[in-house]
């Protein structure tokens, strides 16, 4: 038998003593920010739905190829104007089935896969035009918040900016410059490249107001002297502690970003100044069904659903996220 | 206040001097040509004289002078004119004549002056877009007042939600949609808007209501979803501030709290709200009037842009950022105003 140490019975003992300032249960692994934000946001169901459908949606456009393997663009006129398949359950009669779930339209292609193709461009064109704002409008909110020479003329130029009329303009730049972009790209990756850059160039200013309203409080924090006060460069300053700090309203417009991007690329494919007619994007494919809608209104609700879904779950990610990175909501 | 709003106004000119000069800028840049349309048998010197009869021979300050001189010294001196020679409003006024057949903007497509043309489609455009803007406030504030009211109740949950549905469907498929369901289906409502049409009796009138519910509801709901959300926020701001609690300690009526106190409160940020979205409201017009077959001037700038009518475009595009400078400065000066607090001298 081994002999306990001596030393450790009237420790114990005097812990004993002072109990309330032993933890009633084990002590929990300290918790990152990030869990706590996530814990947040899983509250809110809205944005779960909305992430989640995020998720869905661009999974489908992305792999969708590979699962439905139909040539969007392969002309079938013997079946032309199939009925989406929901149809069967109300009418025996009408030209539906398997082969094309969602039908085909006036040239017999498949609207399933034209959805997956129009959505592959629609979903590609709001993130990078909301990526290129994001970019631009950060890179001037940061400037214009650290900076105290560029604060004035950045954030007149903003302002400036914010006052023009954007869709007009945008419809002016689309219409005008579609030419050379065509003959020098391509039909196809001239527009895409003129829609992104346009999109992202006329969105970015909300998002450098804010981040400049940020930098501006941060910068006079301490821990942001104290890196000056060791010699730390401006560049290094803000990329390693005034970027980090920015993430959350940086995270949140762009969401609102990308909804707006959706919108407005098809509103332009709408109008009828987006891409070229045979290339199909989802604004591209309810333009082209509403003169069609009332035989086949169905045409004119998959695209306007799959736009307004997105959209819709994107706003309640924006929402979510909100509400998860404020810290003062946090946690209740 | 007063000297705020005068600085505001001469900050404006600026401003749009810069708009101005970057559609010009835009127009410039851009390859179109508007000797597009003109057939291939026509010699190229001729084309030549045509472009230079066109004003496009001249250096582009030169250009970008004379629409300045154009737009801002002939137009008004016209419009002056009209108003005191013509118009019901002003014309009790001495009639001036101003205007003395000086080159006005002219028109591409038409060869007749831009703001004639500007001046037929606006009522059209005012109309929808105007009583669309009134529906969509008028259906808002009840809503996002209720909605702060009774927070995290049922109808809290469906206003939100729904005003959500409202800010994510876009105006291109709610209004084929309308239009599937109460043009196509049911049959109530006409697709097209006809803007021939005259209101001289109570049958005509009703023509014009059913004409207009739809396009009216399409702009309204956008503008209901935003502004209710606007205003259900700076509801709840209010709700919880001490001198409500105070208002109900010293036993006023819950309706008189609400509806006086609070919502006197809430209305300064949804004021300026309801002036900024004024603008982004006649964007949308372009939208809805081009589903609807409304020829306001959204569907003018359109043709415009497809007809490569560049003096058309340039001053319809100016005319959307005159509007946006004005009601950013609306917007400012009413901030001013409403709240007390606020001081800008």
């Amino acid at each position: 038998m081994i002999d306990h140490p001596v030393t450790a019975v009237p420790v114990e003992a005097e812990i004993e003593t002072f109990g309330a300032l032993v933890d009633k249960e084990p002590q929990k692994p300290p918790r990152s920010q990030w869990k706590d934000v996530w814990d947040q946001f899983r509250k809110h169901k809205g944005a779960m739905f909305g992430g989640g459908f995020l998720v869905f949606i661009t999974l489908a456009v992305v792999l969708g190829p590979w699962l439905w393997d139909v040539d969007p663009k392969g002309l079938d006129i013997r079946n032309k104007n199939w009925r989406p398949i929901y149809t069967l359950m109300w009418d025996d009669s009408v030209r539906a089935g398997w082969a094309h779930p969602f039908g085909t339209d006036q040239l017999g292609r498949d609207i399933l896969a034209q959805m997956i193709a129009g959505g592959r461009v629609s979903m590609a064109v709001g993130w990078l035009a909301m990526v290129l704002a994001l970019v631009i409008g950060t890179a001037i909110g940061v400037l214009a918040g650290y900076f105290k020479r560029l604060d004035f003329w950045l954030m007149r130029f903003t302002d400036l900016v914010l006052s023009l009329p954007i869709l007009p303009l945008v419809l002016l730049a689309v219409t005008l410059f579609r030419q050379p972009l065509n003959s020098r790209f391509g039909p196809e990756g001239g527009m895409f490249i003129l829609i992104v850059s346009v999109i992202g160039l006329t969105s970015w200013m909300q998002t450098a107001r804010i981040v400049r309203g940020d930098i501006l409080a941060l910068k006079e924090r301490e821990f942001i002297l104290a890196a000056r006060s060791i010699g730390t460069t401006s560049a290094k300053i803000i990329r390693r502690h005034l970027l980090p700090n920015v993430i959350s309203p940086i995270m949140v417009s762009a969401t609102l970003g990308l909804a707006t991007a959706i919108i407005t690329e098809s509103a332009l494919s709408f109008l009828g100044v987006g891409f070229p007619s045979d290339y199909p994007t989802w604004g591209k494919l309810l333009a082209d069904a509403v003169p069609r809608m009332q035989d086949y209104p169905e045409r004119v609700l998959l695209p306007g659903i799959a736009i307004s879904l997105t959209v819709l779950g994107v706003n309640y990610l924006g929402d979510g996220l909100r509400d998860a990175l404020d810290p003062r909501i946090r946690g209740r | 206040m007063l000297t705020f709003t005068i600085r505001r106004l001469l900050l404006s000119i600026p401003t749009l001097l810069f708009i101005s000069f970057i559609i010009f800028g835009l127009l410039q840049l851009a390859p179109g040509d508007p000797m597009a349309q003109v057939p291939l048998t026509v010699p190229p010197e001729v084309k030549q004289k045509m472009r230079e009869a066109l004003g496009l021979g001249a250096p582009w300050y030169v250009q970008y002078w004379k629409w300045l001189i154009q737009f801002f010294w002939i137009e008004p001196q016209v419009f002056i004119d009209y108003l005191t020679n013509r118009s019901t409003l002003l014309g009790w006024l001495p009639d001036t004549s101003l205007y003395n057949d000086e080159l006005r903007v002219i028109s591409w497509q038409t060869r007749s002056p831009v703001m004639d043309i500007v001046a037929q489609r606006m009522p059209q455009t005012l109309w929808v877009v105007g009583l669309s803007y009134l529906v969509g406030i008028v259906i808002a504030i009840p809503i996002g007042i209720y909605s702060a009211y009774r927070h995290y109740s049922v109808f809290d949950q469906a206003g939100t939600f729904i005003t959500m549905v409202g800010f994510s469907i876009p105006p291109f498929f709610t209004g084929p949609l309308l239009i599937v369901i109460f043009s196509v289906s049911l049959g109530w409502l006409p697709s097209i808007y006809d803007t021939t049409h005259v209101v001289t009796d109570w049958a005509s009138f009703k023509v014009q209501f059913f004409q207009m519910i739809m396009p009216v509801m399409v702009l309204a709901l956008q503008t209901t979803a935003q502004i209710s959300r606007y205003m259900r926020g700076a509801m709840l701001d209010n709700l919880n501030q001490d001198y409500v609690r105070t208002a109900r300690a010293k036993g006023l009526r819950e309706g008189v709290v609400v509806m006086v106190h609070v919502l006197r409160n809430s209305m300064i940020p949804v004021v300026t709200v309801i002036a900024l979205g004024m603008p982004a409201i006649f964007g949308g017009a372009i939208i809805t009037e081009n589903v609807f077959k409304v020829n306001g001037i959204g569907q003018l700038l359109l043709t415009a842009l497809f007809a490569n009518d560049l003096p058309m475009v340039m001053t319809l595009t100016f005319i959307f950022a005159i509007l946006i400078v004005l009601f950013n400065l609306i917007a400012d000066i009413l901030y001013g105003l409403l709240d007390p607090r606020i001081r800008y001298d």
